[in-house]
């Protein structure tokens, strides 16, 4: 027996408020129900939401400059682009340390080709500092290794770096270098890579301790070595002279290779600066250009507008966002144009679709299936084929210009030209998209009861007013169902388009399929195609607003 | 009872046998080209051969060479590279090799040399354009145009700047659509000297030139992207005139006996060849390298252009070539790399290209749409 | 059978035929014909033929020969829209998506009636039926019987002189069907309208109608008012389909003006009235209702024929009793008698004597 009160929630018979004991008794219903549609919405999540998300996420994501280049933009927070001078020395000592890991990583061409889509150049500006980055500091180098038979000799080197055996170690160095580096080369680095750096080494030298710290991290995870098998990088020489040149007190320091080292700064000293700035104009004169700097800068940032705005024909400029040049506008006009071609194509199929689906649903059985398979056909045949039959159709030496000409309708110079173009594109996807079309016209069409049309003739209404006020708002459902398939199809369509659309009969998908297999600007594809995800969901809203959602059946 | 355990212990062995050269070379491999005439070519001449040589082994094509570098790099990015061997052209393999999405590869090492001893890499030469690519065959970017539709009592077109010349050779014309080589010729054929072309081109001035002179036939041109479009087009009476590779032209000219004339006149030329993935595991590895040491010999790569007419990428090979597989007749003329046919040719840079891409395909595509 | 080419007559077929395939015939040879303000039911178990002629009638169907004349003209090339006729189908037929008001106003819209006309007859008709209230609303929003209201008020609008209902009540419950048969004659009475009513109900038939023409295999087999159909039965199949009837084999002994032997086919001989034999030696079915068999065979005078029977079983009905006997060799002989004071229970197994006078049993064609 429940009890009852006037004020308390309702108790079921153990007492527990009968909420309580209704959903627990409903959990375990739920859960089975969760259960049951586990592997479906796993699916859903893994194929569908997952890659979505993963557009949307990308087309804003730009991670790549900080992770391949994380001195350098740090640096360049400083440097104010609007001086039109270029940056201070600190940034392209950065800038070496950075191109020197991404060289090793082989990721440099890919920062080049990212920042490309902003700055013409800037590719190869990459590409040929990362074959030569070596260069620079060369005679420094070289002299150091003149000097002494141990600066080339691996053993010294790893020795000098731990500090020898039993000497202690600095593994938050070893941790800070491995995070930095694992953002450049994606590898997981684990705690043990068979080097700690020294403590004393790296209070003495920090650049150098850094630098071979990394030097040993990739060495030993993503090239698989030993580390003390291995002879340093250039860079961990340059930046051994950097810091002997720096006045480092080496007289407190007596751990391994101190006497060399003592040496070594007495050369270091003495020789002419490492000049980075010069080094990388040698390479490169494009360095020298102060607006390549200003879109490494301007593109520094984790994540950017700058592939929406792409995706929009504007551009980000220092002063804000500003249209692109004129010659380069394009997306607008595509994504126009897709729009309207869809809802023309949209459109001929209600008008070619509409008859056909009344006839499939008042047709006797029999002839109705022959009709059906006929509406089928299509589906049964390749997309390829079907378009590649349109071609032959349509083309100016095919059959429909062909029986032109031999009825006498057209001469021959004056052949039609339907195909490359709009007409081509727009008569092809019509007819690709025309099942969609009757498919749910015809599946309302066919719960319409013939009984509504007689009554209203009985009531005296014409057969045009009986099938205008009586059939058709009734078969209303069927178009919207039919129109919202064919639209959402229509506007994401690639292939038709490509084939037989030419220059101006081409979809916005054309461009993100080139984005995606071609110029490799996966960013811009995403965004383009979140544009068109966000469009195609606008359009629904409106649809759902205008005309209703509930008005929509498949059947 | 004894009898099974015989029976047990030779099956050990036997599977134990079969594992063990399983971890020495894998027994399958997927081959990435661009399917049709030009696969078909790698499959007769090297494919076939290299599995009947080695029973047990297959092979599978998978014809995506279009999209080789945005497949490698999803790949890479998932983790999980499904292709041994990935044939690209020259600057897809560049662009690869730049990113670590391809093997540097040490050409004396694994490439056989010369029948007469010459390493590898002096067989292939300057064609090697990059530490990961192993070329394969030479190649080039072509006019073919209808015999049949030249004007009566005019000479058939024999300059690549007829293509632009609406007076004298009315008609429809065929061009890929993108800039590359398009710009080119419209510069050339609008009076930029070949040498300054690029130089010309890497102005804004130089850009809208090019345009403006493709803009003299813009209306008359249909633009294709598959290889296989201009020749149709030029079968089905289409265009007049039409740039295609010179393969594709070879067999509708010799093969299917089309109307069909060629013209040899600054001709693109690019390389095609093979690249290894990076990522492989040690016993996919081995069978690739296995299999291209092979494919690329210098008798492999002759035997190619009995099918197609490409250049073999070897200079060894050269002598080498022979007649065509099934009509008989000789090759050698046929190919791009015949100095009759190399009198003036373009050679397209890599370069400048790669840094200029982004930036003309946009202004290219705007005008397209205009 | 009925009479044709009556001059007075406001709808007639004229040998009507209907074949839908080019082999059969649905309708066969239809004559009828009905004065103004009748309510003639057609009656007849499915596939009798009898929604067709409805249908011709409307002019959904077309004739494969003879004419239909409504008011006295030929209307087989009228098309459905200008014949003026009203028609209630059997689901309603409600536009759904109009409101009960849009519903009605639409048979005045489409004759171009003005907006103030048309107001005043959607609401004079819809309390004609009691739904005053509704018109605002969606029929998905009305009960099964508000919406036979709404259908039957839509057909009534625009004051057709001829209204069909094609078994209007079918899907109705049987209390409330009970009640819109009488408010459908009443209106029909009350308008004075010329009612053709189709149903393969029996009650509502007879309760309804003026006449009921029953159909069978595409004709008519009678066409009388009720009573007449009930009691007189022209032939053994509306004998049967009108009504509990109980059925004899046998052949004709002897035959006179009013009454004729039966011998069945045990040997027994019993009176009955010669209605479709005509000599002796004729096989015939004689019929009779359960309420006409007399177990109190004295009452029935002493020339009189009398069967044995034996009591199968016994079923108290309230107000009557009904018995199963066994007759002439069939166990599915059945009395009812009524519940009065003086009645006797017949018990299982009881042997008893049964008559009836002679008028009360038909002697029909056999089956």
């Amino acid at each position: 027996m429940s009890v009852t009160t006037d004020t308390g929630p309702v108790l079921s018979a153990d007492g527990k408020p009968l909420k309580r004991s209704l959903n627990k008794a409903l959990r375990a219903q739920k859960l089975r129900a969760l259960a049951l549609i586990a592997p479906l919405l796993i699916f859903v999540l893994v194929t569908f939401i997952a890659p979505i998300a993963d557009m949307l996420f990308r087309s804003v994501e730009n991670q790549i400059v900080s992770n391949t280049m994380p001195r350098t933009t740090a640096e360049l927070a400083e440097w104010d682009s609007d001086t039109s001078e270029l940056p201070g020395d600190n940034v392209f000592e950065a800038l070496y340390t950075d191109i020197f890991l991404a060289a090793e990583a082989k990721k440099h061409t890919r920062l080049g080709s990212r920042l490309n889509y902003e700055q013409p150049g800037v590719s190869s500006m990459f590409r040929s500092t990362g074959r030569n980055v070596d260069e620079i500091g060369e005679d420094q180098i070289k002299a150091l290794e003149d000097l002494n038979g141990a600066w080339e000799d691996e053993t010294f080197w790893f020795t000098l770096m731990t500090g020898g055996d039993g000497a202690e170690g600095n593994p938050s160095l070893l941790k800070q270098q491995a995070a930095s580096l694992s953002n450049l080369t994606e590898s997981v680095y684990p705690a043990d890579i068979g080097f700690v750096p020294g403590q004393a080494i790296s209070d003495l030298l920090p650049q150098t301790a850094s630098a071979y710290t990394s030097f040993a991290l990739f060495s030993a995870v993503d090239n698989g070595d030993v580390v003390a098998e291995e002879e340093p990088w250039a860079a961990v020489k340059l930046a051994l002279i950097q810091d002997l040149r720096s006045g480092v007190d080496l007289s407190s320091y007596s751990g391994p290779g101190a006497a060399e080292l003592a040496e070594a700064q007495d050369l270091a000293t003495s020789l002419p600066p490492v000049d980075f700035k010069a080094g990388f104009i040698d390479i490169d004169e494009e360095w020298a250009d102060a607006e390549n700097w200003t879109t490494i800068k301007m593109y520094s940032p984790d994540f950017t507008s700058g592939y929406f705005l792409n995706a929009v024909d504007y551009q980000k400029t220092p002063d804000g966002f500003a249209p692109r040049p004129e010659d380069e506008q394009i997306y607008n006009t595509l994504f126009q144009r897709t729009l309207f071609m869809s809802l023309m194509i949209m459109g001929s199929c209600i008008l070619l679709g509409y008859p056909i689906a009344y006839l499939l649903a008042n047709l006797p059985m029999r002839t109705a299936n022959l009709l059906m398979i006929l509406v089928l056909l299509p589906f049964w045949t390749s997309l390829l084929v079907r378009t590649s039959a349109w071609k032959v159709m349509l083309q100016q030496q095919g059959v429909i210009n062909d029986t032109l000409v031999w009825l006498g309708l057209i001469d021959e110079a004056g052949r039609l030209v339907m195909i490359n173009n709009q007409f081509g594109t727009i008569v092809a996807m019509t007819h690709i998209l025309l099942p969609f079309m009757i498919l749910p016209m015809y599946s309302v069409m066919s719960t319409i009861p013939q009984t509504y049309v007689r009554a209203a003739k009985s009531l005296g209404a014409t057969n045009w007013t009986a099938f205008w006020r009586v059939y058709f708002p009734q078969s209303v459902p069927g178009i919207g169902a039919g129109s919202i398939l064919v639209f959402i199809l229509a506007i994401g369509y690639y292939i038709t388009p490509e084939i037989v659309g030419g220059t101006t009969g081409t979809f916005i998908s054309n461009r993100i399929a080139y984005h995606i297999s071609s110029s490799l600007n996966w960013g811009l594809a995403a965004a383009l195609g979140s544009i068109l995800l966000v469009a195609v969901l606008v359009l629904y809203w409106a649809y759902d607003k205008i005309v209703g959602i509930d008005n929509v059946k498949l059947g | 009872m004894k009898l099974t355990k015989t029976l047990l212990a030779t099956t050990a062995l036997t599977v134990a046998g079969a594992s063990a050269h399983a971890q020495d070379m894998a027994d399958s491999m997927t081959l990435v080209s661009w399917g049709g005439a030009y696969q078909e070519s790698q499959h007769k001449a090297y494919v076939e051969p290299y599995l009947a040589m080695n029973g047990g082994v297959t092979a599978t094509w998978d014809e995506s060479s279009a999209e080789a570098v945005a497949k490698l790099r999803a790949m890479n990015e998932a983790g999980n590279i499904t292709w041994d061997l990935v044939d690209v052209v020259a600057s897809d393999a560049m662009r690869l090799c730049d990113e670590g999405l391809a093997m540097e590869i040490d050409h004396d090492e694994l490439l056989a040399p010369a029948p007469d001893g010459t390493p590898a890499s002096e067989d292939f030469g300057d064609l090697i354009v990059s530490d990961c690519f192993i070329p394969q065959i030479v190649y080039s970017t072509t006019f073919g145009y209808r015999t049949d539709m030249v004007p009566a009592g005019t000479e058939p077109p024999s300059s690549v700047c007829d293509v632009f010349d609406l007076e004298t050779y009315p008609g429809k014309r065929s061009l890929q659509k993108r800039p590359i080589d398009n710009m080119e010729w419209a510069l050339y054929c609008d009076g930029v000297e070949k040498d300054d072309i690029y130089d010309v081109l890497s102005t804004d001035e130089g850009v809208d030139r090019a345009l403006a002179k493709l803009g003299t036939i813009k209306d008359q041109v249909v633009w294709w992207s598959a290889g296989a479009e201009t020749p149709q087009l030029l079968a089905d009476g289409e265009v007049f005139m039409g740039s295609t590779f010179n393969g594709r032209l070879f067999s509708a000219i010799a093969e299917q006996d089309q109307p069909i004339g060629m013209l040899w006149d600054m001709q693109s030329f690019d390389l095609d060849g093979w690249i290894v993935p990076t990522g492989l595991s040690e016993d996919r590895l081995a069978r690739v390298l296995d299999f291209l040491r092979f494919a690329t010999d210098t008798q492999r790569l002759a035997d190619q252009a009995k099918y197609i007419s490409y250049g073999p990428a070897r200079a060894s090979s050269a002598p080498l070539v022979g007649q065509h597989a099934t009509l008989g007749i000789d090759m050698a003329p046929h190919m791009p790399t015949d100095p009759a046919n190399a009198g003036n040719i373009h050679i397209y840079d890599y370069e400048w290209w790669a840094d200029n891409r982004d930036d003309l395909d946009a202004k290219f595509q705007a005008w397209l749409a205009q | 059978m009925a009479d044709t080419a009556n001059s007075d007559a406001f709808v007639e077929f004229e040998r009507v035929q209907k074949s839908y395939d080019g082999e059969n015939l649905v309708v066969k040879d239809l004559n009828l014909s009905m004065p103004k303000g009748e309510f003639l039911t057609m009656l007849g178990p499915s596939g009798s033929g009898k929604t067709t002629c409805l249908m011709m009638l409307a002019g959904f169907e077309t004739a494969t020969h003879g004419e239909i004349k409504l008011d006295g003209r030929p209307i087989n090339n009228i098309p459905p829209h200008k014949r003026g006729i009203g028609m209630v189908f059997q689901n309603y037929a409600l536009f759904p998506h109009m409101t009960v008001a849009e519903n009605l106003s639409f048979p005045l819209e489409v004759r171009k009636i003005g907006k103030s006309d048309r107001e005043a007859k959607v609401k004079r008709a819809l309390d004609m039926v009691q739904m005053g209230s509704f018109g605002g609303r969606r029929p998905a929003q009305l009960s099964g019987g508000q919406q036979q209201r709404i259908a039957l008020a839509r057909a009534l609008v625009f004051e057709p002189e001829l209204v069909l209902m094609d078994e209007p009540l079918g899907a109705l419950d049987k209390q409330l069907r009970e009640h819109m048969q009488f408010e459908i004659t009443n209106l029909a009475h009350q308008l004075g309208i010329t009612v053709v009513y189709v149903t393969h109900d029996q009650t509502e038939a007879l309760t309804m109608s003026d006449r009921v023409a029953v159909f069978d295999d595409g004709r008519i087999q009678q066409l009388a008012p009720p009573d007449e159909l009930y009691e007189s039965p022209e032939n053994s199949f509306v004998a049967q389909f009108i009504g509990e009837n109980n059925t004899l084999e046998g052949t004709i002994k002897e035959i006179g003006e009013d009454v004729c032997l039966v011998q069945l086919d045990d040997g027994e001989l019993i009176d009955a009235k010669p209605v479709n034999v005509s000599k002796v030696g004729d096989r015939t079915t004689i019929s009779i209702r359960p309420e006409r068999v007399e177990v109190d065979t004295a009452k029935l005078g002493d020339k009189a024929h009398t069967l044995k029977a034996e009591v199968m079983e016994f079923i108290y009905m309230g107000d009557v009793f009904r018995t199963r006997l066994k007759v002439a060799g069939k166990d599915n002989f059945i009395i009812k008698t009524r519940n009065s004071a003086d009645q006797r229970r017949l018990q299982p197994g009881e042997q008893i004597e049964i008559g009836w006078l002679p008028r009360d049993c038909r002697a029909l064609d056999a089956v």
